[in-house]
């Protein structure tokens, strides 16, 4: 904070070491002792200085006039100044509120009240000028025409008063339409398009007293008693009351505006209105026109105690006095200007821009606010919550929310049901039943992926082993990470669902299965070899690999002589002698027919290994002498893909067939005998 | 002498003080500021010189100095010389039996104060 400076004024010096020893240890201090040291030191460091304590009997020049400068300068806007004086009659302190002083200490000085009310003025002027930077950016930012601190305001009423936003907003824009109208039909009321934009500004705030009215009153549904009606005519008196005891900005005609129309609104035009009962052209204009508008948007608007009325029989109630008395001129421009206005108000909605931002605003307002307000929304909340329980209850799905500080996992109702778990677990990643079903490894590599989203990219989804009740399952997470909007975002918690996919998960395994293995043999097929070889050689990791084709000799003869069935078998067992014969890293499979091929890795020389293969391959199989042809490449020598190693191991086993079957032999020996 | 003999010797209100400075320490360091405080002094040159409006003054600033650290006795006679001498032109005849207090008080304030343990 740059400005924390307390000017402590006294001309008596052990009252300003006792002050300053108070205070010391929070602010920095700076003395004058006199007035006239006050201003020089003031005028020298306005911008330095945050507060100012003031004794009032001083010589040179003695607290009050030191008050009189700061107001003749302005000072006394932007610093604080407490009064601290012996003098306690109360003219003097009356006199010294009246200068601007914010408060007073009397002595004798007792710390804490000295240091409390330096503190609290202190923070109070920091809110306030705060709240003045705020308003006046905001001023700047909608100088034009709706000032958002109005529509806010006026929009709490509204919500409080179980309204939907848009009444402030048509009466604004029927104001301005009936003001435009009537200037131009008469030169009664002169008044500027300035004037009227901020009368149609203004006129937010008519019924900003309702804020008083307590909330049983202001939404009963049925007829007021006519205590109640008492007690709801008040709006206006209270409304314009709100206004009047703003401190600052007295004279700005906007507040002067809003002062009328607050209080005027429910005037009649006969004179047997409230409060005041004015009659004609006594009540002012922007009242009369925002009382029409208020009536007209009344009717045809649809409230808790009555449908909606049509334009035109709206207008004719009006006329026919049902709904209170009018300048007969205003009731001519509500007839002229009736046929643009049933289209202008339905187009009169907020951008929705502005409207979810206001509507944000408003919510955190009414959070803040402890009346009758706040239960609303906690009502709205809980319906909300209720939505989203029954929701996930009904599609059997295990919602959760996750918080981050303090870390939290919450289940639905359902959710704790299937996963045998209380609704809230503290602190998961310790958590050993919750461990128990989803693995610690597991949920820290969750806990990380919400870590790695941003506010843009914000969901994740991915699959996880559970063990629900013992069982094993496949759990498909899909979650969404909660950033809030501080600057930069702060990562809060993630929501989201577990759906059981085990079901889903087996069909695919299943069916890859199935995609990738021969049927016969249950070993890989053509395919997925070619694709899982292809994969392994193109890695490229220095590695040696072995190829090794071979098919059966004789086993057409084994089809013809004991049947298919047999051929069957046999194929089988082959397949079964590669697997009880090769690692779990090695690749075997069926390509077709009666042909195999063995991809394995290989540390140095590889001939002891096909050749202990070999044997067990050719042993006799139920009496039936088994006998292969088998064609063998390693990557050693060669560089290239899966085919042309494929081609090289063909033709050494066409090599073999040719010459002498039942035997094996290397593509690097036939490429030599060549 | 203790802070609190001391305040029982020169008529003040030790609790009270306590109270509001919270240490012994704290209001030792500002009653030996008394001791040097000008204003009696001015007060007497005030009168002396017959400037009403400085003796006021000083009177008044004696007065808070008084209020502020609990010194009860002297601050009774140094309220009642203040508002003896409010918005007055010219030193009446009833003063000076108020100022013989407040001078009195005075002297038994700072003999008391300089008798404080070190």
């Amino acid at each position: 904070m740059s400005r924390r400076n307390i000017l402590i004024v006294d001309d008596s010096e052990l009252n300003r070491a006792l002050l300053s020893d108070m205070l010391s240890s929070d602010f920095d201090i700076l003395e004058a002792e006199n007035g006239v040291e006050a201003v020089r030191i003031l005028h020298e460091r306005e911008l330095e200085i945050s507060l100012v304590l003031l004794d009032i009997i001083m010589p040179e020049m003695d607290g009050f006039e030191v008050l009189a400068v700061m107001n003749q300068k302005g000072w006394i806007k932007s610093i604080p100044v407490i009064m601290i004086s012996a003098e306690t009659s109360s003219t003097s302190i009356d006199r010294a509120y009246d200068l601007g002083a914010i408060d007073y200490i009397s002595r004798p000085f007792d710390e804490r009240t000295v240091k409390h009310r330096v503190s609290s003025n202190f923070m109070l002027s920091l809110r306030q000028q705060e709240m003045t930077e705020m308003l006046s950016s905001q001023i700047y930012q909608k100088e034009k025409d709706n000032s958002l601190m109005i529509e806010i305001l006026s929009h709490i009423v509204e919500f409080r008063n179980g309204e939907s936003g848009l009444h402030v907003l048509h009466v604004n824009v029927i104001t301005q339409m009936l003001l435009e109208a009537l200037v131009k039909k008469t030169n009664k009321y002169p008044l500027t398009n300035h004037e009227i934009r901020m009368i149609a500004t203004a006129s937010s705030l008519h019924d900003i007293g309702k804020i008083s009215i307590p909330p049983e009153i202001l939404n009963k549904p049925g007829k007021f008693t006519p205590e109640e009606h008492e007690i709801m005519k008040q709006h206006t008196v209270e409304g314009a009351k709100m206004l009047d005891a703003i401190p600052f900005h007295k004279d700005e005609m906007l507040l002067k505006l809003g002062y009328q129309i607050c209080r005027w609104h429910h005037e009649r035009y006969d004179g047997r209105g409230y409060p005041d009962g004015l009659k004609g052209d006594d009540i002012p204009i922007s009242a009369q026109v925002v009382s029409m508008a208020d009536v007209y948007d009344a009717l045809t608007g649809e409230r808790c105690y009555k449908p909606k009325i049509e334009p035109d029989k709206a207008v004719q109630m009006i006329m026919n006095g049902e709904c209170g008395q009018f300048n007969p001129l205003l009731t001519e421009c509500l007839l002229e200007i009736l046929p643009r206005l049933k289209t202008e108000l339905s187009v009169a909605s907020m951008s929705s821009n502005v409207e979810a931002k206001l509507q944000d605003t408003v919510k955190q307002i009414l959070k803040n606010d402890s009346g009758g307000a706040s239960d609303r929304s906690i009502r709205l909340l809980e319906r909300e919550r209720q939505k989203f329980q029954y929701l996930s209850d009904i599609s059997l799905e295990i919602t959760f929310d996750y918080t981050v500080i303090p870390e939290t996992l919450q289940f639905s109702e359902r959710g704790a049901d299937i996963l045998g778990l209380p609704l809230m677990i503290s602190e998961p990643s310790k958590s050993a039943a919750w461990l128990k079903i989803f693995k610690k490894e597991d949920f820290a590599h969750f806990v990380d992926m919400i870590n790695n989203t941003n506010p843009a990219n914000s969901v994740i989804i991915d699959k996880y082993r559970l063990t629900i009740g013992g069982e094993e399952k496949w759990g498909k997470v899909i979650a969404k990470a909660i950033w809030n909007d501080a600057e930069p975002p702060e990562l809060e918690g993630a929501i989201g669902k577990i759906v059981d996919v085990s079901d889903e998960i087996k069909a695919m395994e299943y069916f890859e299965m199935r995609a990738n293995h021969d049927a016969k043999t249950g070993l890989f097929n053509y395919n997925a070899a070619k694709k899982v070889i292809s994969n392994m050689l193109s890695q490229n990791n220095g590695k040696k690999y072995v190829l090794a084709m071979f098919d059966l000799d004789n086993f057409k003869e084994a089809n013809d002589q004991y049947g298919h069935l047999f051929g069957d078998e046999l194929l089988a067992e082959i397949a079964e002698r590669l697997r009880n014969n090769m690692r779990s890293t090695d690749i075997a499979a069926r390509m077709g027919g009666d042909e195999f091929i063995l991809f394995m890795e290989y540390k140095n020389t590889v001939k002891p290994q096909i050749a202990r293969i070999f044997k067990r391959l050719t042993e006799s199989y139920k009496d039936f002498s088994v006998g292969i042809s088998m064609g063998i490449v390693t990557s050693e020598s060669y560089t290239g893909d899966y085919d042309s190693l494929f081609k090289m191991a063909d033709e050494a086993m066409y090599f073999v067939k040719k010459n002498k079957k039942n035997n094996y032999c290397f593509y690097n020996d036939i490429k030599d005998k060549k | 002498m203790t802070v609190q003999q001391c305040y029982e010797a020169f008529g003040g209100n030790y609790q009270d003080v306590i109270s509001r400075l919270r240490t012994d320490e704290r209001v030792a360091r500002f009653l030996l500021k008394v001791v040097d405080d000008g204003s009696y002094k001015l007060l007497c040159e005030s009168v002396e010189a017959g400037n009403v409006e400085d003796a006021f003054r000083a009177a008044h600033t004696l007065k808070g100095v008084c209020m502020n650290l609990s010194i009860t006795r002297f601050a009774e006679s140094a309220t009642a010389l203040t508002e003896a001498l409010r918005g007055k032109t010219e030193f009446g005849d009833g003063l000076q039996p108020l100022l013989q207090r407040v001078k009195e008080d005075y002297d038994l304030t700072v003999k008391c104060i300089l008798q404080l343990d070190k």
